[in-house]
């Protein structure tokens, strides 16, 4: 069974702007959080069977609840991110903490370099893509290459709408791939179309780029993504998958929303 | 040039970061030189790469550093390198550095500093005071000689394309006897001019250096480069035995090798007429006294008797006499020709496979070098053992001299 860490969003808001979504002026709507990220959960838990974790909510840390941001884990060994923004560089001891609790080995990344976990590292099984340049150094990757004993294809991201990986490409359990191609710069483009056959690989529309349909969790041939991306659902439809539109309105104000919400445990 | 060494690691090969790295260079208007790749075996091990990239100004370098870094781009350290003193007369330390015939500095007490006279598979020695490195080979080696090993502190450069745009502006030593020949022969003579015109004009001390073999005699080239000599247009001369015999049998009996070269027949007991040539020299003492005396009144000896072309005859196992100036020992001669190389600004090597390849190996890659031979084995094997500057000319060696004096001016 699928493993999931979430945060409830009792301290979740507008506190700042690290990134092109964030508004200050454009506040969160408490009420709407709890009950988009409670659909959410219910989504997750009743209809696809995940098990999920909580962490413990930490007044003054308002994107405590992206997990997909904590760091990654694989084969019981943490490695916890090391934020870019010194706004989020608090969530790093909580994250640290919840890790070391669950008993995973936990391996520190060298100070020098910024890395922001699951939120930049994914991919398949045989390799993992790395975004770097917005929020991640590429240095990271050697290091968690060699920790995880993976190929890591770093990709540069150049749209600063699209910080994360997790905000622009999504693989799935089938081998298939989501991905904004615009976020990318010339190479990565190259690198993704090589290493993932054609018709395994879906460009998302830049409207529903922007609604954040690469933001998915993809458990096994279930995907949960934001509502507002008809035509990517068709197409996972198409493709043998049961896409599930949850609204998460209040998260793309923070600039993220399901794949954000969560953090693989496996 | 200002340079810096750049380390990459990681998975650079599939995800094109080298690819981005190197484009980016270029994109800038830097070169670089690949001086190191390892491509891990599994898909899971990390490469590595070592770039030296080179720009016209610090400003660029630095533009292209702040660029790169972003992709992984690691700055490396700069390191003195190492020596080691010799163990003993004429043998090297363990790891020492071999060579290239490309120019190369060495790191010195924080300095980089020029190593002399680039020559391929040669080591480094390191004077200390004065501070000076040169490059020796093997058995010239004392005991004690600081010789530098490993590859630490050790930079070359790649060759830098010529600001001529002529033939040698292609670097290519792509040997083909189906190209034209006649703009090649012309960028020749039009370098000979040049390096002539700086030497009347005493703003330069450059050289042309010939290396020939004695088909030039046999096949009828003898008069226009004897008329090349006179004009003063070669500045160093290295051959054999052979080409100083025939060339000088060519003045006393109008044949080489027993042909006459006027009606071109054999003459009768002209096989032995080379035998007197040699003979008769070493009689009068050597070659100058020769010419000086009078008894060789022509042609290539005399001419660089006459214009003061220093001469290096270097010997082969089965030569006649030897004329007296031939240096049998082979060291002695490799020495003697390596003096004479400084200053040497084209190279022209003619109708010899010895001699073509030994002077096309002693010279630096910056040396325009053009390799003549009717056989196109000659270039293929100058180029094969790293001479890869040398243009290859195939074609018959009489009728490139003649092309060649007519261009330089000869009426014949």
């Amino acid at each position: 069974m699928s493993r999931l860490l979430m945060c409830p969003p009792d301290f979740y808001g507008i506190e700042y702007e690290i990134n092109p979504w964030m508004r200050v002026s454009n506040q969160s709507n408490g009420d709407r959080a709890r009950t988009q990220w409670q659909a959410l959960t219910q989504v997750l838990e009743k209809e696809i069977g995940v098990k999920l974790e909580f962490m413990e909510p930490v007044p003054g840390l308002p994107d405590l609840v992206f997990t997909a941001n904590a760091g990654v884990l694989h084969d019981g060994k943490a490695v916890p991110s090391r934020f870019r923004h010194p706004e989020r560089q608090r969530e790093e001891g909580h994250f640290i903490d919840w890790f070391a609790k669950k008993g995973y080995e936990v391996i520190s990344l060298d100070a020098e370099w910024d890395f922001e976990g699951a939120g930049d590292l994914l991919g398949f099984p045989e390799f993992w893509f790395g975004g770097y340049r917005q929020r991640s150094d590429i240095q990271a990757y050697e290091r968690l290459s060699t920790v995880f004993q993976k190929e890591i294809l770093p990709v540069e991201l150049v749209d600063q709408r699209f910080y994360h990986l997790d905000t622009c490409l999504c693989p799935l359990s089938g081998g298939e791939l989501l991905y904004f191609p615009h976020a990318f710069d010339v190479y990565a483009q190259t690198v993704i179309a090589a290493h993932v056959e054609q018709t395994k690989l879906f460009a998302v529309p830049s409207s529903e780029a922007e609604r954040f349909a690469c933001n998915a969790v993809c458990v096994d041939r279930q995907v949960i993504l934001p509502t507002g991306c008809p035509e990517t659902m068709e197409w996972l439809a198409q493709h043998g998958y049961t896409p599930r539109s949850v609204d998460l309105d209040e998260f793309l104000k923070a600039g993220g929303s399901a794949k954000c919400l969560t953090l693989a445990l496996d | 040039m200002n340079t810096q060494t750049i380390s990459l690691q990681g998975h650079i090969i599939d995800s094109l970061i080298l690819a981005k790295v190197l484009d980016t260079i270029v994109m800038l208007g830097g070169t670089f030189t690949l001086s190191e790749v390892a491509i891990g075996t599994r898909r899971e091990d990390l490469s590595h790469a070592t770039i030296q990239i080179e720009a016209p100004t610090t400003e660029l370098l630095q533009e292209i550093l702040t660029a790169i870094q972003p992709h992984g781009a690691v700055v490396e350290a700069e390191q003195d390198c190492a020596v080691v003193p010799a163990p003993a007369d004429g043998i090297l330390p363990e790891d020492f550095y071999a060579t290239s015939h490309l120019a190369t500095q060495i790191r010195w007490q924080g300095n980089w500093i020029d190593v002399l006279q680039p020559e391929m598979d040669l080591a480094i020695m390191v004077k200390t005071s004065p501070l000076s490195a040169t490059m020796v080979p093997m058995g010239s080696v004392k005991k004690g000689d600081l010789i530098l090993t490993g590859r630490k502190g050790i930079r070359v450069f790649p060759l830098e394309r010529p600001k001529e745009r002529d033939v040698f502006g292609f670097m290519e030593a792509k040997v083909s006897s189906e190209r034209p020949h006649r703009h090649i022969i012309a960028d020749v003579a039009k370098r000979m001019k040049t390096i002539q015109q700086h030497r009347k004009e005493g703003n330069g001390s450059g050289k042309v250096l010939f290396a020939g073999g004695p088909a030039i005699v046999h096949a009828g080239g003898r008069e226009a480069l004897a008329w090349i000599i006179e004009e003063g247009y070669i500045h160093v001369l290295f051959c054999g035995n052979a080409l100083a015999a025939h060339d000088m049998e060519a003045s006393l009996y109008g044949t080489s090798l027993g042909y006459n070269l006027g009606i071109g027949r054999s003459v009768p007991h002209g096989h032995e007429h080379h035998l007197r040539t040699i003979n008769r020299v070493r009689a009068l003492g050597n070659i100058q006294q020769a010419v000086e005396s009078g008894v060789i009144k022509e042609g290539i000896m005399a001419a660089c008797i006459r214009q003061g072309v220093p001469m290096v005859l270097a010997g082969t196992i089965r030569d006649d006499g030897p004329l007296p100036e031939v240096i049998t020992d082979s060291i002695q001669a490799q020495e003697a020709m390596r003096a004479a190389l400084p200053g040497v600004e084209l190279a022209l090597l003619v109708a010899s496979t010895l001699h073509a390849v030994a002077t096309g190996n002693l010279l630096p890659a910056s040396v325009p070098t053009v390799c003549v031979d009717i056989n196109p084995a000659v270039p293929t094997k100058l180029s094969d053992r790293g001479s890869f500057q040398a243009v290859g000319l195939v074609m018959d060696s009489s009728s490139f001299l003649r092309e060649l004096a007519r261009e330089l001016g000869w009426k014949g």
